[in-house]
C-alpha cells in the first residue's frame, strides 16, 4: 500500500510562503512526478512529504493514516536524494545494509536482502567497494538499492538523475520505469526535466511558484494544458504562444501551436523567412520569422530542405490550436 | 609541464629551505649527543673528559626515572582523552544553530590564548588554592573541608589544567570537521530508521576520525613536552616530574649538562618510539 494525501499543506520559511496551500492525492502504486522549473518547492514538498520539513499547516495522510506528525523514520517512505548521500565509509553492502540493520534484523537476514537487491540492480560485484570507487550511475544504484531493501510505502526520488551524463540518464529513466513497472510501488519523483516528466509518469504534477498549475496523465497535459504556463512547460521544442490580432481573431489573448502541429503551406497561413534551420535527419527544426505571430518554432519532418534566407508560409492544423483567456486559463 | 625539467627546478628552489632546515636540526642534536657522552658539569669544571654510557647508566637508573615515564604517559593520555571526548561533546553543542553563536565560539576558543604559564598560575592561585582559591570557598560554602588539590593530587590536578590549555584546540579542528558533514547523509539516515545515538555511531564518529587523528598527533607531540604548568605549580617533586621535567632539572639545578644531554637523548629516543606507535595505530586514517 501507500496511498499519500495531501490536505491544504502550507510551508513557509520564516516570511517566505514557498507553498501557500496544495491539495493533492496520490495513488497507490501511481508513479507520480512533480515537475516545476528550479526553485518553485519541488523538493520542499517531497521533504515535507518525507517528513525531513515540518509543514506549516495542513495535513498529510499516508495509508489512510495521520502522518503530519510522523517522524520520517515511521513514515515507511524511503528517498533517494540527488546527491546519492550514500554513507562514505561504508562498503555497498552496508550501504545497503544500513537500514535493515536498523530496524534489527539479523545478519543472515540482511545479506539475503542486501543479494537480491544487488542482483536486481545489477551491483552483485561492487558489493565489496566503498562509493568513492564508484561511478556515478553506480552510485545511483546502490542509493535506490537501500531504498528498495526496507520495501517502502513508497519512493521519493529528488531528481535523482541531474547528476549523471545524458546517455546514462536515459539508460537509469528506463531502468527505474522497469524498477516500478516490477515493483508496482508507489514512486513520487521530483525533476525539473519536461522529457522525463513525460517518459515515465503515470500523473504529471505541474508545479509553479508552489502552487499546482495543473496535475494529469502526460498525454492529458500535452492535448489540454489547463493554462499558458503548462503550455508553455510541456513539450519539447516549446509551444509557440502568440498574443495579438491573430490571438483576438480566434476570441483568444493568447493562443498557443505546438510546433509540430504547424504545417508548410503554398498558399494562405502565415508567411515568414527561414531564420534557423537544425536538420536532425528524422526531424528538421526551424526557427520562422513571420509577419502576422513574430518568430515561431516550427518542427517539420527530415526532408524538409529549407535554409536560412527562404520564404515558407506556415498554417496552423486544424483542430490544433489552443486558446487562453486574459487570466492565462485554457478557453473551452 | 609537470616533466623532469620542472621537478629537477622544483627540487633546485626548495634545496635552501631543506638545508637550512637540515642544519638547524642536527646542529643541536648532535651537540646533544656529542655532551652525552662527555663528563660536563658546571659545578666541577676540573672533572673532564670521555664518560662513555656512564652518563645514560645514571640517568636510567634514576629511581625518578622510572616515575617519570609513568608520569608522562599520564600527562599525554589522560589530557588527550579529556581533551578528544570532551572537544565532541562542545564540538556538537556548537554545531547546534544557537542565538549568540559567534561570542560562544570565541569564548571557547579563548583559553588556547593564555600563555601555559599565566593560565597555571591563574589555576594554582585562583582556583586551587585551599585557603584562597575559588574551590575552597565553594567547598566551605557547601560545608566542606576544603580540598588541596595541587597537594594531594598534584598529578591530576596538572592533567586538569593542561586538558583546559588543550580542549578549545581540539574543539576547534572538530568543529571544522563537523561542519563538513553532508547533511543529506544525516536525513538519508534518519530515513533509514537510525536514531540521534546510531547516527553519532554509523556517521558522525567515522566522519571525524580523520580530525581526531589530527588531534591526537598534534597534541602527543606538544603535551610530551609540557614544561611550565609543572615548573608553575608543583616545581616538580616525586609525585608530578615527567621525563621532561626531570631533564631540566639536571641540567639547571644539578648542572650536569652530560647527564642533562644523555636523558635528552633518551626523551627524543622515547619521543620517537611513542610517534611510531601512534602513527602506526592511528596515521592509516590520514591517507583514506
Ligand atoms: N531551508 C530553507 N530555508 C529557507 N528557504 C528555503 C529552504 N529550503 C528551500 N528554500 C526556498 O524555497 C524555495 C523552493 O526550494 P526548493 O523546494 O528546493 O525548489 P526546487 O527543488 O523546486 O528547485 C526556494 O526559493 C528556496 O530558496
Ligand atoms: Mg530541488
Amino acid at each position: 500500500m501507500g496511498q499519500i494525501t495531501l490536505n491544504a499543506v502550507r510551508k513557509c520559511f520564516g516570511e517566505v510562503d514557498v507553498i501557500p496551500s496544495i491539495d493533492l492525492r496520490i495513488e497507490d502504486g501511481e508513479f507520480v512526478v512533480f515537475v516545476g522549473p528550479s526553485g518553485c518547492g519541488k523538493s520542499t514538498l517531497l521533504r515535507l512529504i518525507a517528513g525531513l520539513e515540518d509543514v506549516t499547516s495542513g495535513g498529510i495522510t499516508i495509508d489512510g493514516t495521520d502522518a503530519t506528525e510522523l517522524p520520517p523514520a515511521k513514515r515507511g517512505l524511503a528517498m533517494v536524494f540527488q546527491s546519492y548521500a550514500l554513507y562514505p565509509h561504508m562498503s555497498v553492502r552496508k550501504n545497503i545494509a544500513f537500514p535493515l540493520k536498523m530496524a534489527g534484523m539479523t545478519p543472515e537476514q540482511q545479506e539475503a536482502k542486501v543479494q537480491s537487491a544487488a542482483k536486481v540492480l545489477n551491483l552483485t560485484n561492487y558489493l565489496d567497494r566503498r562509493p568513492g570507487q564508484l561511478s556515478g550511475g553506480q552510485r545511483q544504484r546502490v542509493a535506490i538499492g537501500r531504498a528498495i531493501v526496507r520495501e517502502p510505502k513508497a519512493f521519493l526520488f529528488d531528481e535523482p538523475l541531474s547528476n549523471l551524463d545524458a546517455a546514462l540518464r536515459v539508460n537509469m529513466r528506463q531502468e527505474i520505469t522497469e524498477l516500478h513497472q516490477s515493483l508496482k510501488t508507489t514512486m513520487i519523483y521530483v525533476t525539473h526535466d519536461q522529457v522525463e516528466a513525460m517518459t515515465m509518469a503515470d500523473k504529471i504534477v505541474v508545479l509553479n511558484a508552489g502552487r499546482i498549475e495543473q496535475v494529469g496523465s502526460p498525454l492529458t497535459l500535452y492535448e489540454h494544458p489547463a493554462n499558458t504556463f503548462v503550455a508553455g512547460f510541456i513539450g519539447s521544442p516549446k509551444m509557440n504562444l502568440i498574443t495579438g490580432i491573430e490571438a483576438e481573431k480566434l476570441g483568444a489573448t493568447t493562443i498557443g501551436v505546438r510546433p509540430e502541429h504547424l504545417d508548410i503551406v503554398d498558399s494562405g497561413g502565415w508567411s515568414g523567412v527561414v531564420g534557423l534551420s537544425e536538420h536532425l535527419g528524422s526531424d528538421t527544426f526551424l526557427k520562422v520569422g513571420t509577419k502576422e505571430v513574430g518568430t515561431i518554432n516550427v518542427r517539420a519532418g527530415g526532408g524538409i530542405t529549407l535554409r536560412h534566407g527562404d520564404a515558407v508560409r506556415l498554417a496552423p492544423r486544424p483542430g490544433k490550436v489552443h486558446r487562453f483567456g486574459s487570466d492565462g486559463k485554457a478557453l473551452s | 609541464m609537470a616533466t623532469q625539467h620542472s621537478r629537477l627546478a622544483a627540487r633546485f628552489m626548495v634545496a635552501p629551505s631543506v638545508g637550512f632546515l637540515f642544519v638547524w636540526m642536527i646542529v643541536p642534536l648532535v651537540t646533544t649527543v656529542y655532551f652525552s657522552f662527555l663528563v660536563y658539569n658546571l659545578l666541577h669544571p676540573e672533572r673532564q673528559g670521555w664518560a662513555g654510557f656512564d652518563n645514560y647508566y645514571y640517568f636510567l637508573t634514576d629511581r625518578a626515572f622510572l616515575t617519570a615515564v609513568w608520569h608522562s604517559v599520564a600527562l599525554v593520555v589522560g589530557v588527550l582523552c579529556i581533551t578528544v571526548v570532551g572537544g565532541i561533546l562542545l564540538a556538537l553543542l556548537l554545531n547546534l544553530p544557537f542565538w549568540g553563536q559567534g561570542v560562544v565560539r570565541v569564548l571557547v576558543i579563548a583559553p588556547f590564548f593564555v600563555m601555559p604559564t599565566v593560565s597555571a598560575l591563574v589555576w594554582k592561585n585562583m582556583f586551587m588554592n585551599p585557603v584562597n582559591g575559588m574551590f575552597a570557598h565553594i567547598a566551605k560554602g557547601l560545608g566542606l573541608q576544603p580540598y588541596d588539590f595541587l597537594g594531594h593530587a598534584p598529578m591530576l590536578s596538572i592533567i586538569g589544567i593542561v586538558s583546559w590549555e588543550w580542549l578549545p584546540f581540539a574543539t576547534l579542528i572538530l568543529l571544522t570537521a563537523l561542519q563538513s558533514l553532508d547533511s543529506e547523509q544525516q536525513e538519508a539516515a534518519e530515513m533509514d530508521g537510525a536514531n540521534w545515538m546510531n547516527r553519532f555511531i554509523y556517521l558522525t564518529l567515522p566522519h571525524l576520525t580523520r580530525a581526531i587523528t589530527v588531534v591526537i598527533l598534534i597534541q602527543t607531540i606538544f603535551l610530551l613536552s609540557i614544561y611550565a604548568e609543572i615548573a608553575v605549580t608543583t616545581g616538580g617533586g616525586p609525585a608530578s616530574t615527567t621525563i621532561t621535567y626531570l631533564v631540566a632539572q639536571q641540567s639547571l639545578y644539578g648542572n650536569d649538562v652530560g647527564g642533562a644531554s644523555a636523558g635528552g637523548i633518551v626523551a627524543v629516543i622515547l619521543a620517537n618510539i611513542v610517534a611510531v606507535f601512534v602513527m602506526r595505530m592511528i596515521g592509516k586514517n590520514l591517507d583514506a
